[in-house]
């Protein structure tokens, strides 16, 4: 059915599955050998009933995880492959930048190979003619114009292959990972065209990983998870749902379990289990940025103790300890415990750390100068933090900045 | 922005105007005509230079040594306008065979109509074919062969002969790409055609011996194609395919074989066109 007017996009229940066969059968030989032997096949569903449309000039991000049937999507809309059902509509001209590039010939030189693919990108013979100077300029290739393919470096050819797709006019540009390649400089370049495109009012589908582009190009995006439409709307949540999903407990057998023997320490307690929660006080492997929270162990003691200091260290994903906190600096005692009891220490903090997963250690130390360990519990609980803003450093404590010119008085920037 | 929203339903999906699937035929062409000769001095030359080599080598063998062309008029002719659309037909359907192969680059990355590839290959051919007619008409010229209206007619045959060379040319592309022995099997099958079709010994020898096996070896599309070519160029000087085959209402059999053959190799081609970019 024609979707409506203002749409550039429109897919609507698509569904594609490959039929990978087992035993890749690929000469006849093995078919006249084998004739009974039916082929059998694994079915990979790389789409399962995907629909949503994208409106005219929308700047629309495409995430998901490595498998999650992004490329396929992509593949589809570029009419490359064939949906197994659904529909799919667009709407004005399309040019597809895939697989980060558009089919370049390396025995070609960097001349046939531009006039080769803006011809298949939709334009006349003459119109790639007259546009080849300006597409070598943006690509910055003009003194390689005559150089083979095959002798360009990875970057280049990226350089060349984007440089061809802007230049074609089309109104709906999917864009498959390209702005992960190339140099800084061609980045920005890159990033310009995009911004550019936009206010021209074309519509543009980007897959990227980069959350950071997601939130700062796109109107909206969508998240895909092994083929399925899992979210869909504002950039900000769908990266937020993104890295939950990209750093989502690992399962029973995956996560790396506290070891049972060879524990550090004294044995005289034991680190039972430790964990974060939220400012609800409810146990949980997600915390936002910016919200209270604690990350709490419980510890048994199995003799009498007195008075002993409870540590918790945490570690960002790179092995950087990025918080430590310990009750040896704190005023008054920890008590007396007697053996056989348990404890829940909890310290508690607004969680202003870096969106990614981090991991707490728990320690029981005697108290004194010699710090020797009771019990330590190591690599045992880790917890994702998630947020919406990523300023690159390891912790993004709450700021405010401030602007003065001469003679005036600050200003805040809000 | 055009207004028109259009369904997207895969490579094969026609929905290019005519003027951009012949644009797209014709570059593709001008860049497999250039990787072809990449790297060779001569370059173009040489598809001038190769059928002329070995026309002459196989012209001393046949005429001087082994003395197929002793009493035949117009041996060189008989045998280079045998030769040129044989050629024609090795090239086209070999090229053609492994064309979606060898665009890989292009068929994964970019969705167009597929049937371009193919046809690339035949406008290719096509190119050459004319080249080695200019060949063909020194030789008619040095042979003193009287000019005659049936000259008129000469491109029937050549059509026809694109027109079948594309049909399995596409039939091999689509099968090969899934079967990759497609490429030694047909080389052979090509040598087996160029000896079983009248091509080094005229038809009249083969006449002179048997009768049966005449009409056998003209059942062959390639055959009766030459065989027609050889009858417009040269008149009386040969005996026409109809002549050969044993009367004309015999000539359906090569026709028909042509039609089939075509026919399949588009059917099967467009049905298995979609599925390329995920079978590669």
């Amino acid at each position: 059915m024609q979707p409506p007017d203002e749409v550039a996009v429109s897919v609507e229940g698509v569904s594609k599955t490959f039929r990978l066969p087992q035993e890749q059968v690929h000469t006849l030989k093995e078919r006249v050998v084998h004739p009974l032997r039916r082929r059998s096949f694994e079915r990979l569903e790389a789409l399962r009933d995907v629909s949503f449309s994208v409106g005219r000039g929308e700047f629309f991000g495409i995430v998901g995880r490595n498998g999650s049937g992004k490329s396929t999507l992509m593949k589809c809309l570029a009419g490359i492959y064939r949906a197994n059902a659904g529909e799919l509509w667009l709407r004005g001209r399309m040019a597809p930048f895939i697989e980060l590039g558009v089919g370049f010939n390396p025995d070609l030189t960097a001349h046939d190979n531009v006039l080769l693919n803006a011809v298949m990108l939709g334009l006349t013979p003459q119109q790639a003619a007259e546009r080849y100077d300006a597409i070598l300029d943006f690509a910055e290739l003009h003194e390689f114009q005559d150089l083979k393919l095959k002798n360009y470096s990875s970057g280049m050819q990226v350089r060349l292959a984007f440089a061809v797709m802007v230049h074609v006019d089309a109104d709906l540009l999917l864009i498959d990972e390209v702005l992960a390649v190339g140099d800084a400089a061609f980045q920005q370049k890159c990033y310009d065209v995009l911004h550019q495109a936009k206010r021209d009012g074309r519509t543009i589908l980007l897959v990227t990983h980069d959350m950071d582009q997601v939130q700062r190009f796109c109107d909206r995006a969508m998240l895909l998870e092994r083929g399925r439409l899992v979210d869909i709307g504002d950039p900000r949540e769908v990266s937020r749902r993104y890295i939950e999903l990209n750093f989502a407990p690992r399962g029973a057998s995956g996560e790396p379990l506290a070891l049972a023997d060879a524990r550090p320490g004294d044995g005289l307690a034991e680190v039972g289990d430790s964990w974060a929660q939220d400012g609800d006080g409810l146990r949980t492997e997600t915390l936002e940025q910016g919200r209270p929270c604690a990350l709490v162990m419980r510890v048994r003691f199995l003799s009498d103790t007195v008075d002993p200091v409870f540590a918790v260290a945490l570690t960002d994903m790179d092995g950087r300890v990025v918080f430590a906190a310990s009750t040896e600096w704190e005023e008054g005692s920890a008590g007396a415990f007697s053996a056989g009891e348990s404890v829940d220490v909890a310290v508690s903090f607004d969680n202003w750390f870096a969106p990614g997963r981090y991991e707490v250690a728990g320690r029981v130390l005697h108290r004194g100068s010699g710090r020797r360990v009771m019990a330590e519990q190591a690599g045992g609980t880790s917890f994702v933090v998630t947020g919406s803003r990523a300023g690159g450093g390891v912790i993004d404590v709450p700021h405010a900045f401030y602007l003065t010119r001469a003679g005036a008085t600050a200003r805040l920037l809000t | 922005m055009s207004d028109v929203a259009y369904r997207v339903t895969g490579p094969a999906a026609p929905r290019d105007d005519l003027g951009r699937f012949w644009h797209l035929t014709l570059t593709l062409a001008r860049t497999d005509w250039k990787v072809r000769f990449f790297g060779s001095a001569l370059g173009y030359l040489w598809s001038l230079l190769r059928p002329l080599m070995l026309f002459g080598i196989l012209y001393f063998v046949f005429s001087e040594v082994v003395g197929a062309g002793e009493g035949v008029q117009h041996y060189p002719i008989v045998l280079l306008a045998g030769m040129i659309l044989y050629f024609f037909f090795g090239e086209v359907t070999g090229a053609a065979a492994t064309s979606l192969v060898d665009r890989e680059a292009l068929v994964r990355k970019v969705g167009f109509p597929r049937m371009v590839v193919p046809l690339a290959v035949t406008v290719v051919g096509t190119f050459n074919l004319l080249l080695n007619l200019v060949v063909l008409a020194v030789f008619l010229a040095l042979n003193g062969v009287p000019v005659r209206w049936t000259w008129l007619l000469v491109p029937l045959p050549l059509v026809l002969m694109g027109v079948l060379a594309t049909g399995v040319g596409m039939l091999l592309a689509a099968l090969y790409v899934r079967f990759r022995d497609i490429r030694p099997i047909w080389e052979v099958v090509l040598q087996a055609l160029f000896y079983a079709t009248p091509i080094l010994y005229p038809i009249q020898l083969v006449q002179e011996k048997s009768e049966a096996l005449t009409h056998v070896l003209m059942a062959s599309p390639l055959a009766a194609l030459i065989q027609w070519l050889r009858r417009l160029l040269l008149g009386d000087a040969t005996p026409s395919a109809a002549d050969a085959i044993g009367g004309t209402a015999w000539l359906v059999v090569p026709a028909a074989i042509l039609v089939v053959l075509t026919v399949l190799g588009f059917t099967v081609f467009s049905r298995m066109a979609p599925q390329a970019a995920e079978e590669l």
